[in-house]
């Protein structure tokens, strides 16, 4: 799977709470304008700055606190591709990969700036970056997971195959 | 080569021996959702198909919004309702308590897994369960399938030893222990909570321990199981679910820390992070001005937690210019706390009391705070517009330490009314 898109940036610790406010909790049936408030108090009218294929570029525990999956749900709403972090909250990378959002760990995020395009090869494990003119490159994404991810999700792997992808040692 | 408690569990679950890294599809003991995770699961679990829960104890908490206060939650509520009427899954509605203080109290045995769309679902690690957060359709999944996948996760072990100076309580141990790991220091991992003092704690204040693992990122935070635990088992009438679940003495760690318990004080977590934590007798000398507390919360809405606060409280009265909120974390509890006039003494000193359930932790209803005020609170997280407003600040303390900011209204050292 090979994702293209323009970067925007964020730093450590974005937690659920920042992603989806709590305060918004009665839209949580209606994601479609949850995602209106997507990182709102992370980053000004992001939502609305964020176009369809752009990817989110963050420092470390991206993610951290609540499980509630809306969190990821909405960012990938709002069009975001992909989400490159330097570590994720456990619940939050589940989620993600569970609803069709790839993930991709890169230990350091610090030369990627807010506007680089970025071409991202998940099962290759690198990333160009197009304005830079520079490569890096992390661990592919594991086969069990890449599996959920080309489905769309697991729900729409459970439904075609009834279970789990093989699990591989 | 020895086992974690995690790894005992995981062996027993699949069936043949398992160590941390590997990845297994497990058999689940308990699922649950709470209203904020309910109506997605539900969905989910329609979409893939199933018709009826695969895991004998399932359940739907309404907690997070309850009662609720406005039509689009009261919907989905309703949807909730409707889910277990029309399947093998229990509901605990309004009124009944906190999903994890549930848990404890009627469903976890030591041994099991657990999985809860909710992240504090590692409090039943207390009670030598696995027990771990995950989002609504991972649980969807545990709902209909009986089973998910899991990468068995390495184990930290945390080391408290010491007996603990008077005025200071687990709730401080564990900020110190976030302060040590911080917000991402056991991500993946597992806790064990080990050592004379815990050991010597109370059950309800090792829920207090289990609840925060996730602050650091962990799956699950565990505990030996031992006297206690099979006396807090036979006090809810389980005493056959007792059963002993520990590691083994040659287990392999990833990493050890160890906690002088002996040597703390009271700690505060301050805004907006849980590991931002310093001593109270620090933050006492900046003066800081609370206008509301909150005693409450899966972490400490425990019956012990509000006689600590009550204790402190009725010696010294409270400050008129702070509002009080007190919640007992289930039905259960808030019936004790009725008996012993826990609950009256409250009132007369001019608390409000809640009905058991999240109440202002979550920023959805009771006690949203106004930009610029400040919120003391038993809760376990401060992050920005965790409690509804992100123009506020939030502190996390011990009951005690709550108690006596609501007497002077700023933060204090609970050790001055002891
Ligand atoms: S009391 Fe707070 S932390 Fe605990 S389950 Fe409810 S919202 Fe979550």
């Amino acid at each position: 799977m090979m994702i293209k898109g323009k970067v925007w940036k964020f730093g450590d610790n974005i937690s659920t709470d920042l992603i989806a406010p709590g305060r918004y909790f009665h839209l949580r049936n209606d994601l479609q304008k949850l995602a209106m408030h997507v990182l709102e108090d992370a980053m000004e009218d992001f939502s609305k700055k964020v176009k369809k294929g752009d990817l989110i570029v963050a420092g470390k525990n991206f993610g951290l606190g609540s499980s509630r999956e809306h969190a990821p749900r909405i960012i990938k709403l709002a069009g975001v591709s992909c989400i490159i972090a330097e570590s994720f909250a456990r619940i939050f990378y589940r989620n993600a990969i569970n609803i069709g959002l790839p993930l991709v760990e890169l230990k350091e995020t610090d030369g990627i700036e807010q506007g680089d395009e970025l071409s991202v090869d998940l099962e290759n494990g690198t990333i160009k970056n197009i304005t830079k003119n520079e490569v890096y490159e992390f661990e592919p994404i594991p086969n069990f997971m890449m599996q959920i991810l080309k489905e769309g999700g697991i729900t729409n792997y459970i439904k075609k195959y009834g279970d789990f992808p093989e699990v591989s040692e | 080569m020895g086992k974690t408690m995690t790894e005992k569990i995981f062996s027993e679950h699949v069936g043949r021996d398992v160590k941390a890294g590997d990845m297994v599809i497990s058999k689940i003991d308990v699922a649950m959702v709470q209203d904020g995770t309910g109506p997605l699961m539900i969905e989910e679990f329609k979409k893939m198909g199933f018709k009826d829960v695969n895991v004998k104890r399932a359940l739907l908490v309404i907690d997070h919004a309850s009662p609720s206060p406005r039509k689009e939650l009261s919907n989905s509520q309703k949807l909730m309702r409707e889910f277990a009427r029309s399947t093998s899954a229990y509901l605990h509605d309004i009124g009944e308590g906190i999903c994890h203080q549930i848990l404890v109290e009627k469903y976890v045995k030591p041994g099991d897994i657990v999985v809860g769309a909710d992240s504090h679902t590692c409090t039943s690690g207390a009670l030598g369960a696995f027990a771990t957060g995950m989002g609504s359709t991972d649980v969807a999944i545990a709902f209909g399938l009986g089973k998910i996948w899991f990468k068995v996760p390495e184990t930290i072990k945390v080391i408290i030893e010491g007996e603990l100076m008077v005025g200071v309580y687990p709730k401080d141990v564990i900020l110190e222990i976030m302060r040590i790991l911080g917000s991402d220091g056991a991500t993946y991992k597992a806790i064990e909570f080990v050592g004379e003092c815990v050991e010597s704690m109370g059950q309800d204040d090792r829920f207090t321990l289990s609840n925060m693992a996730v602050e650091a990122g962990a799956k699950t935070g565990l505990i030996p199981t031992d006297e206690t635990t099979k006396k807090f088992l036979e006090s809810s009438g389980r005493g056959s679910d007792f059963r002993k679940i520990f590691p083994d003495p040659d287990a392999s760690y990833e990493k050890v820390v160890k906690v002088n318990a002996s040597r703390l004080e009271p700690m505060v977590s301050v805004p907006h992070q849980v590991d931002n934590v310093k001593p109270v007798s620090e933050l006492e000398k900046e003066n800081i001005k609370i206008d509301q507390i909150f005693i409450g919360t899966c972490t400490n809405g425990r019956l012990n937690d509000l006689t600590t606060a009550l204790k402190i409280l009725e010696k010294n009265g409270k400050s008129p210019n702070v509002r009080l909120i007190v919640s007992p974390a289930s039905k259960n509890i808030l019936n004790r706390a009725l008996k012993e006039g826990i609950i009256e003494k409250f009132v007369e000193l001019g608390a409000v009391i809640i009905p058991p359930g999240c109440g202002p932790c979550v920023g959805i209803h009771q006690g949203v705070l106004g930009d610029n005020e400040k919120v003391l609170s038993t809760q376990n997280r401060n992050f920005k517009g965790r409690m509804g407003n992100p123009n506020a600040e939030i502190f996390l303390a011990s009951p005690a330490t709550a108690a006596a900011a609501a007497v002077t209204g700023k933060i204090t050292d609970p050790r001055r009314f002891l």
